[in-house]
């Protein structure tokens, strides 16, 4: 068939091409707008900060590690049924008993986001990766389920996910056969930013008490960094030398 | 002479043959769907959990995949170590050790909490894995021994065959290093953190794989009504007491150095002393019937030429090597993290205590799915390519 020059085909082209372009960015645009948390940046990470936790087990009671617990599984949506050895635990109590003087004391145990992660570091797949505020994560799209982070992790901060999942939420998307752990409120921080808060620490830190202080281990000015100067931290298993960004006062 | 070996495919029509290879196959699916009931519902079906994340599968697995690499030792002898009394055996060593590894990739594969994300595994790489690695060693593996039994049948490229002889038996060697190293590099637990869980895992990689290729040699031979000569039986028995002692050897070494230091008496306690299960399984099945009662029947004066005593002997390694498997994979698993050195350690998830573990039907399924999937491709290889000589008769050499 011959062109007709009566009838512009480059121009129906163009305006086809145009209406397309229009529908595809009213599809692809709140999805865009979905991942813009953050008023620092695009993605909310800063890359300078370094992020943490100081947990000064000398105020926390069995109560409150409780209710740091509880904090955590409404923020995160998961459940651990008593006794469950399947269940997944983001967060755990854990008592400690001193032999002899049989002093107790009660902390909340969760991924401790390590300078050099274990997890990381046997990864095949890259899936356990560490980003560069120094948070741990796991990509849920990479993970195989191998369970290789499980056995390397010091701290047993990581569960595996043993069935099939239902009312999950947005903030924090799980999949059976794969394995998750404590976030951080990765969720918070990108939004929040330095001001941020971990649901754990905001279950603990009322009426003026920090006996979990979230904060920038980078930043010198921090109340994170000062705090540590004056008073000290214990690094779990410090002999691993792995640097942990989550760090005990009273152990 | 090589020239003068003549091969053949199995030919025996014979119903016990036909029985042995229904049963394989019938066990074999039995250990998809054990696999797939487990993909669908999720690992709370079987007895893992989050304290012993790895499991009965595991323990096939790792048999399977060291035995593999210790299947290859009759071929590297052949080609890299120029002893022409194992060279007709050497075809029959490159198939088991390819099908034993198929078999054992296959349970770790299909025990994956997200065995369809396979792609992921073959296309994201972690070079600090010491997984990863292993990724690319058996898959290398499998094609190196492929082309090495390649160039062994085919007559005009033998001469190639002996620099691939080599490449192979480097290869296996580096492979059981990345096995052995998957526990050799967890520094986080006690019963691992070992450089010598490496050369352990070679040296059982000897032991376990010879135990295997014996018992199927004198099998096929048997089914297919061959002729097995006293003398090559005899050095594969003296090879097999070797290997034995040598595991023997790296066992005492681990665990006496573990014991040094103090830091590791609690877990050499739990192992050797009061760990239940896995003391039980450690002094009576690994030591005693998987160690010292094969070195009597292989040593013992008056059976040195009983095929019988060979037989039981190879058998109980086996049985031996699920038991040191089952110590080292799952005891080293149930003793607790020691995250707080000092404390009296309690909490919600099982913290400070010996964890629990009773592998599931399905677990079995798989584990058993996967050993017999590799005694199925051997045995269906052997068939159809002429893998096996005609006849082992007794000679000097």
């Amino acid at each position: 068939m011959k062109n007709d020059p009566s009838k512009p085909a480059r121009s129906s082209r163009r305006g086809f091409l145009q209406a397309a372009a229009a529908i595809a960015t009213t599809l692809v645009a709140p999805g865009i707008f979905l991942y813009r948390t953050g008023p620092a940046d695009a993605s909310g990470l800063d890359r300078e900060a370094r992020w943490g936790m100081l947990i000064d087990t000398n105020v926390l009671g069995e109560a409150d590690v409780d209710a740091c617990v509880s904090a955590c599984r409404r923020e995160h949506g998961w459940q651990a049924e008593n006794g469950s050895q399947t269940d997944a635990q983001w967060v755990r109590k854990i008592r400690l008993e001193e032999p002899g003087s049989g002093h107790r004391k009660f902390l909340p145990l969760m991924c401790l986001h390590c300078e050099s992660p274990p997890c990381v570091d046997v990864c095949p797949t890259g899936a356990s990766f560490k980003r560069a505020d120094g948070i741990v994560l796991v990509n849920k799209h990479t993970c195989i389920g191998c369970r290789y982070c499980m056995m390397a992790c010091p701290y047993k901060a990581r569960s595996f996910i043993h069935e099939n999942l239902k009312d999950q939420l947005p903030v924090a998307p799980r999949g059976k056969g794969t394995v998750e752990s404590c976030t951080l409120c990765v969720h918070r921080i990108d939004r929040d930013g330095a001001d941020a808060v971990p649901a754990c620490a905001e279950a603990v830190n009322q009426g003026g008490r920090k006996a979990i202080l979230f904060g920038n281990l980078n930043d010198p000015h921090s109340e994170i960094t000062r705090r540590l100067r004056e008073l000290g931290g214990t690094r779990l298993r410090a002999d691993m030398g792995l640097n942990p960004g989550i760090r005990f006062q009273g152990l | 002479m090589q020239s003068s070996i003549r091969y053949a495919e199995i030919k025996t029509s014979s119903p016990g043959y036909w029985g042995i290879l229904i049963v394989l196959f019938a066990v074999a699916l039995l250990g998809i769907a054990g696999a797939h009931h487990m993909d669908v519902e999720g690992h709370h079906v079987s007895g893992m959990t989050n304290q012993i994340v790895w499991g009965l599968p595991h323990v096939f697995a790792i048999f399977l995949i060291v035995a593999a690499s210790g299947a290859l030792n009759i071929a590297s002898l052949a080609s890299v170590f120029a002893r022409q009394d194992y060279k007709p055996l050497a075809r029959f060593s490159a198939i088991l050790s390819v099908s034993l590894l198929v078999g054992g990739l296959a349970i770790l594969l299909l025990d994956l909490g997200r065995p369809e994300r396979l792609i992921v595994a073959m296309t994201h790489y972690n070079f600090k894995s010491i997984f990863a690695w292993n990724i690319i060693l058996y898959t290398g593996f499998v094609v190196i021994v492929v082309a090495y039994l390649w160039l062994m049948m085919e007559r005009r490229m033998q001469r190639w065959s002996k620099p691939a002889g080599l490449v192979a038996f480097l290869w296996r060697l580096v492979l059981t290093t990345g096995t052995g190293s998957i526990f050799g590099f967890l520094v986080a637990r006690e019963a691992y953190d070992s450089a010598l869980l490496a050369p352990l895992f070679i040296i059982m990689s000897f032991a376990f794989g010879l135990a295997i290729f014996i018992l199927l040699l004198m099998l096929s031979f048997r089914l297919d009504r061959r002729e097995l000569g006293g003398s090559h039986l005899h050095r594969l028995r003296s090879l097999l007491g070797i290997f034995i002692a040598a595991v023997l050897y790296f066992v005492v070494v681990f665990h006496l150095t573990k014991l040094y230091g103090t830091q590791n008496h609690g877990f050499e306690r739990f192992i050797l002393m009061d760990g239940g299960i896995y003391t039980s399984l450690f002094w009576i099945v690994q030591i005693g019937l998987g160690s010292l009662l094969p070195l009597a029947l292989i040593y013992a004066p008056g059976l040195q030429e009983s095929g019988k005593s060979l037989v039981a002997a190879c058998l109980l390694v086996i049985v031996g090597a699920f038991a040191q498997l089952y110590v080292i994979i799952i005891g080293g698993q149930a003793y607790p993290l020691n995250i707080f050195p000092g404390y009296i350690v309690e909490s919600s998830f099982f913290d400070g205590m010996v964890n629990q573990y009773t592998p599931s039907l399905w677990e079995f399924l798989l584990g058993f799915g996967g050993l017999t999937a590799s005694l199925l491709i051997a045995m269906l290889v052997l068939r159809v390519l002429p893998i096996m000589p005609e006849a082992l008769r007794a000679e000097g050499g």
